[in-house]
């Protein structure tokens, strides 16, 4: 398998074959976790760039602790110290960081194609670490690794997301993986912010918690974001937890080794009931660990690949 | 591409077990001793190397794997990223006497790799080298303390150890 | 001087019903019967003549953001795409509620505009929905229309006495159909693409719902609505049934919406970020069958320049809209009169006597004694489109290279040629 990717943008551009390789490599940098240096050289001499244009604590500390252990200088910029605020464009502040020759840019942001436009006009390898409610690419590496972690596999699974699909990133990101890898993927939760398009790429639709998770291998919980959504989406958060949250009644309906996920922070009492989030079929804090190995493994293999040559 | 077997199956176990036996010879203290295979060609070698050992000491010996990708010095200097591979050591490596294995030693630059890898995982008491081909044309100061076999090749051929023989062409 | 004979062209024009090869005079500025005897022939044997093509839908951006667009450099486009006459949007700034606008507008586009410009006023101060603007005023300023483009009124009762008032001055109401509750954030269309590239969805009906309370108004007051650039088919549905009512409701189209789609935001290029947004192919076919069946009778630009800076940014932060004036008669000939949905007098009539019969002008016609507003065209004429060449003062559009096929080849305002420039 050649990798050729300077960019990570979207799970949606990647071929199977990539998605494995991303995952294998991510296999490589576990090891590496595990070890009494947790460190390789493999990006030493090279820099990155946290650009943050919209909060997260947990994305950027994975993203930097995965450069750290790669040996990588790292610079983060955020969104209220930056000079985005002072009216800058997005294109002179990645030009900018290109002329401090930066080698890798890790972009959060709150617009929906913000990575794509970056890549699109930088030489630098830059990594989408969410943009707006487009994709979260290695938020759905880091899921898919930890299922084939705990599951052996990824084809055939049930697998059902189970929120806010509408606005969620890690939801779109999460549906193209799982069904470029063969799994059954269920989208649940209430009708306006699960759209039936997403029939159209082969999942299945279901407005009815119980019927979407009972054939479950793995539900997979997203966050409900009322900072993200028009205000008219459903009615109260009281509301949603009673009829979508995943509760103690409805998880023991499940199957016996279905998996709880969520790619956090989660809401307590929301979407999921406070002990299931810390009980043994929960994964939560092991997809945190292993979004480090694949965190590691996308910046390895994105910043080890050099720009092609234009002909003069 | 023309190409000649150099060492058939037969001469590459004796050149193994002949090796073996070197490594028994000269070790001071049998119990410290653990094989690491390099990542490809070595982990298979150095799985065969363990077993003549418990063979001729009827004792096992840890053997492990380390892939040296991360610790290349020509990362950088490389169009696309090479494929990392598992590495995995079970045993803490600290004192031991660690005993490289890899399958051609050519350059030297994977030796340096791994001395400098194997010292993230522990301070080794001692770090040998055993390969089964030496083909020359080193660029650092590096050397093998047991060799299957010495075959002087020009930079142009390839050495290729295969399950069952050593080929160059 | 302002003399012509344009010979042996194909001479269309509806107002008339005339579709023959003839000379067309012109004598001082006018057109003439006769020709005059110091006449400039202009040869237009194998092309095409018609009466000057009117843009009922421009923003030429004075006073207020001439860094995007000037009286000058907008009409430049309009003469290039064969337009003798546009009609210009009032969302300026100051914003064209007030007569001195209007007579500031009026003022540049007689020094310095290469066509003639049409102004309209707004419904409401500033633009904002909320007390009317001075219509009565505006009309003696010399509006042609009023409108709010950019923003709809929201209010019906405000929408209804708009109406009501604007009858009185027999001006013609044109809205911008967009429910601010239903559209809120969205900046393109909402449906499998907007889904899938996570922007916030604009969805159609959005815009129906306006065209229906549009239709509803303009039946009750009995007077015109032009509802401005139809996106979606359940707009043409509704006003196709009401037509066929007799409701005085119009409408418009924009060439983006019937040659492109939704799918092309999938780069996130906000050159194809425009309101109303580019929806589906089902929308397409029934735009291109309003057109068709005469339930849409005007074709025109939304021509909308921004700067490079403001629309090479994230496509939500975009603004909307693109530049339209010197691709619409290419684009239109090309998905219609070339497709033969429509033929080329049919095609005129929504350049010519679609916008003059709206605004009552005595514009769109060859008549003898009308003004020398002229168009000759080579429908056939094969061309790339290159914007860096563009008169505009921006680059806004996602036509740029594209294979065109048909051009205004002269364009005369007053029987003087404004293009090609001498």
């Amino acid at each position: 398998m050649n990798w050729t990717r300077k960019d990570l943008i979207a799970i949606e551009d990647l071929r199977p074959e990539e998605i494995v390789h991303v995952l294998d490599t991510a296999l490589t940098f576990e090891e590496v976790g595990q070890r009494d240096v947790k460190k390789v050289p493999a990006l030493r001499g090279k820099t990155m760039v946290n650009l943050f244009i919209e909060p997260s604590t947990r994305t950027r500390t994975s993203f930097e602790l995965a450069a750290h252990r790669l040996s990588a200088d790292v610079v983060n910029i955020m969104a209220t110290a930056s000079s985005i605020t002072k009216g800058e464009t997005l294109k002179d502040t990645a030009l900018n960081l290109q002329a401090l020759h930066a080698d890798i840019i890790v972009i959060r942001h709150s617009s929906a194609g913000a990575a794509k436009f970056l890549a699109d006009r930088l030489d630098v390898s830059v990594i989408n670490a969410g943009d707006g409610a487009h994709e979260h690419p290695t938020q759905a590496l880091l899921d898919a690794f930890t299922i084939r972690q705990k599951k052996g596999r990824i084809a055939g699974l049930n697998v059902t997301i189970l929120g806010d699909i509408l606005y969620s990133r890690v939801a779109r990101s999460n549906i193209h993986l799982l069904t470029k890898l063969g799994a059954n993927v269920t989208l649940a939760g209430p009708s306006t912010l699960v759209p039936r398009v997403f029939e159209q790429l082969g999942c299945r639709v279901c407005y009815n918690v119980e019927e979407a998770i009972a054939d479950a291998d793995v539900i997979n919980l997203l966050r409900i974001q009322h900072e993200r959504q028009r205000q008219t989406m459903f009615p109260s958060i009281g509301e949603y937890a009673t009829i979508f949250g995943l509760t103690k009644e409805r998880f023991a309906r499940t199957k016996p080794d279905a998996l709880i996920m969520h790619p956090g922070p989660i809401n307590r009492g929301v979407e999921i009931d406070s002990d299931l989030a810390d009980c043994k079929r929960s994964v939560i804090l092991q997809q945190v660990s292993h979004g480090l190995a694949v965190r590691m493994a996308v910046l390895y293999l994105c910043a080890s690949v050099q720009p092609v040559e234009e002909a003069a | 591409m023309k190409q000649t077997c150099v060492m058939d199956t037969v001469a590459m176990d004796r050149a193994l077990t002949r090796m073996a036996h070197e490594i028994v010879e000269r070790s001071e203290d049998l119990g410290k001793i653990a094989l690491v295979g390099i990542q490809g060609g070595g982990v298979r070698l150095a799985q065969r190397l363990a077993a003549k050992l418990q063979e001729i000491t009827g004792k096992a010996v840890p053997c492990g794997m380390l892939d040296i990708t991360m610790h290349r010095d020509d990362l950088s200097l490389r169009k696309k990223p090479p494929v990392a591979r598992q590495t995995n050591i079970q045993f803490d490596v600290t004192g031991r006497h660690i005993i490289f294995v890899d399958d051609v030693l050519y350059t030297g630059r994977s030796t340096r790799a791994a001395m400098s890898e194997i010292t993230d995982f522990g301070r080794p008491a001692r770090i040998q080298l055993a390969v089964l081909v030496d083909r020359g044309h080193r660029e650092l100061p590096i050397r093998a303390d047991y060799v299957g076999k010495n075959i002087p090749t020009s930079k142009e051929q390839k050495v290729r150890v295969l399950a069952e023989e050593v080929i160059v062409e | 001087m302002n003399n012509l004979t344009i010979r042996n062209g194909r001479v269309i024009d509806p107002a008339n019903k005339v579709d023959t090869v003839r000379d067309v005079y012109v004598r001082d500025g006018k057109i003439a019967a006769e020709p005059a005897p110091d006449a400039i022939v202009v040869d237009a044997a194998g092309l095409v003549v018609t009466p000057g093509l009117i843009d009922l839908h421009v923003h030429l951006r004075e006073p207020g953001r001439s860094d995007k667009e000037t009286i000058e450099t907008g009409t430049r486009c309009a003469a290039f795409g064969g337009f003798t006459s546009v009609v210009c949007m009032p969302n300026t700034s100051p914003a064209a509620d007030n007569t001195g606008t209007i007579a500031f507008i009026k003022q540049r586009a007689e020094a310095v505009g290469c066509v003639n410009v049409l102004p309209t006023g707004a419904i409401t101060k500033n633009l904002e929905g909320a007390e009317l603007a001075p219509i009565g005023s505006l009309k003696r300023a010399g509006i042609v229309a009023i409108t709010d483009d950019g923003h709809c009124v929201q209010s019906n009762e405000i929408m209804r006495r708009a109406l009501e008032y604007a009858k009185m001055f027999e001006l013609p109401l044109m809205d911008h159909c967009q429910d601010n509750n239903l559209v809120s954030d969205g900046v393109m269309h909402e449906g499998y693409w907007s889904h899938l590239l996570g922007l916030k969805g604009w969805p159609s009906i959005g815009e129906e719902i306006i065209v229906a309370r549009n239709i509803m108004l303009a039946e009750q007051v009995d007077w015109h609505v032009h509802c401005q650039h139809l996106s979606s088919a359940g707009s043409v549905r509704l006003v196709r049934e009401a037509k066929k009512r007799g409701v005085k409701i119009f409408a418009e189209a924009c060439p983006h919406h019937f040659t492109l789609t939704d799918e092309s935001c999938k780069g996130y290029d906000a050159n194809f970020k425009m309101s109303p947004p580019l929806r589906e192919p089902r929308d397409v076919e029934a735009i291109l069958e309003g057109l068709a069946d005469g339930t849409i009778e005007v074709i025109c630009s939304d021509h909308a320049p921004h700067c490079a800076f403001e629309k090479e940014v994230e496509f939500d932060k975009a603004p909307f809209g693109i530049l339209g004036l010197e691709t619409e008669l290419a684009l239109s000939l090309m998905a219609l009169v070339h497709k033969k949905l429509l033929t080329l007098p049919q095609l005129v009539e929504k350049f010519t006597t679609g916008p003059a019969r709206l605004l009552r002008l005595d514009k769109g016609t060859l008549s003898v004694g009308a003004d020398a507003d002229i168009t000759v065209m080579d429908p056939a004429r094969e061309w790339v489109y290159d914007v860096n060449q563009t008169s505009s003062k921006s680059r806004n559009t996602p036509f740029h290279g594209w294979a065109m096929k048909g051009k205004a080849v002269t364009t005369i305002v007053g029987g003087r040629v404004v293009w090609p420039k001498k």
